[in-house]
């Protein structure tokens, strides 16, 4: 074993020199944004509650929650609402052994990420007229 | 055990010893989810920022306070499960199981609390 050379050896692919394909990505994401969505859970629910507590609290909920905190947390859920529902249908038609291929896969990878900011875009455009 | 045949002993247990109740549970009520999320998000949009007696007027309507306590029954029952498989992928031992008891708690007082209060705030 002395002369084994253990300086010039091809590495295994390692989380921290390996470039993550768009699929495993997209697949952390999917985990990251379902998790992250209860803080905006827990808001939502929190305002709910001042609301049938009165209206001194609701106004302070209700302050809170359209803060300039709370516009950014509501902000980013909604992305994160989005892109965890796109990732969601992805795994729904991927259960049914379709687009399983890496072409396919990699192409409803890009296609979740734009989707999940177009309909963010859109979510904004239509609370803004509403 | 000695007269259970290995057959009567496996009939039902899988290799994980328990069958697909999770995974099952995770894809009806995504499919639920589904349905209930973008009418949750367009109608408690607009109502968030209202002032209080806007409020209490518009979940009053049955259409957006249905929407609401089964979105957020359905999405904490979806997200315990969820982060379940979380913990059990990435914390092991004492301390994954007292997380997943933990959420469980979590989950169930979130998911009443708000039932309870638009419920209460409805009628």
């Amino acid at each position: 074993m002395a002369d084994v050379n253990r300086g010039n050896r091809p590495l295994s692919p390692h989380l921290t020199i390996y470039r993550l394909p768009i699929t495993a990505i997209t697949s952390i994401l999917t985990r990251i944004t379902g998790n992250a969505l209860l803080v905006a859970a827990l808001m939502t629910v929190w305002w709910f509650l001042a609301a049938a507590s009165g209206p001194e609290y609701y106004d302070f909920a209700n302050a809170v929650i359209t803060s300039w905190f709370g516009d950014l947390v509501m902000a980013l859920s909604v992305l994160g609402l989005w892109y965890h529902t796109l990732a969601g249908v992805r795994h729904l038609i991927w259960d049914q052994v379709i687009a399983l291929d890496i072409k396919t896969a990699e192409s409803l990878s890009w296609l979740v990420i734009i989707g999940s900011v177009a309909l963010t875009v859109l979510t904004w455009i239509i609370m803004l007229i509403a | 055990m000695a007269y259970l045949t290995p057959r009567k002993r496996a009939t039902g247990m899988g290799s994980a010893k328990s069958g697909v109740a999770h995974f099952w549970n995770m894809k009806v009520s995504s499919i639920g989810l589904l349905i209930l999320v973008p009418l949750f998000v367009f109608t408690f949009g607009p109502a968030l920022g209202s002032s209080y007696e806007e409020m209490v007027a518009y979940y009053q309507h049955p259409f957006p306070a249905i929407i609401a306590i089964l979105t957020l029954g359905v999405g904490f029952m979806h997200f315990k499960n969820g982060f379940q498989v979380l913990i059990e992928d990435y914390v092991h031992g004492a301390a994954g199981q007292y997380s997943i008891i933990a959420m469980n708690c979590l989950c169930y007082a979130a998911a009443a609390t708000g039932i309870f209060s638009i419920i209460r705030i409805a009628l």
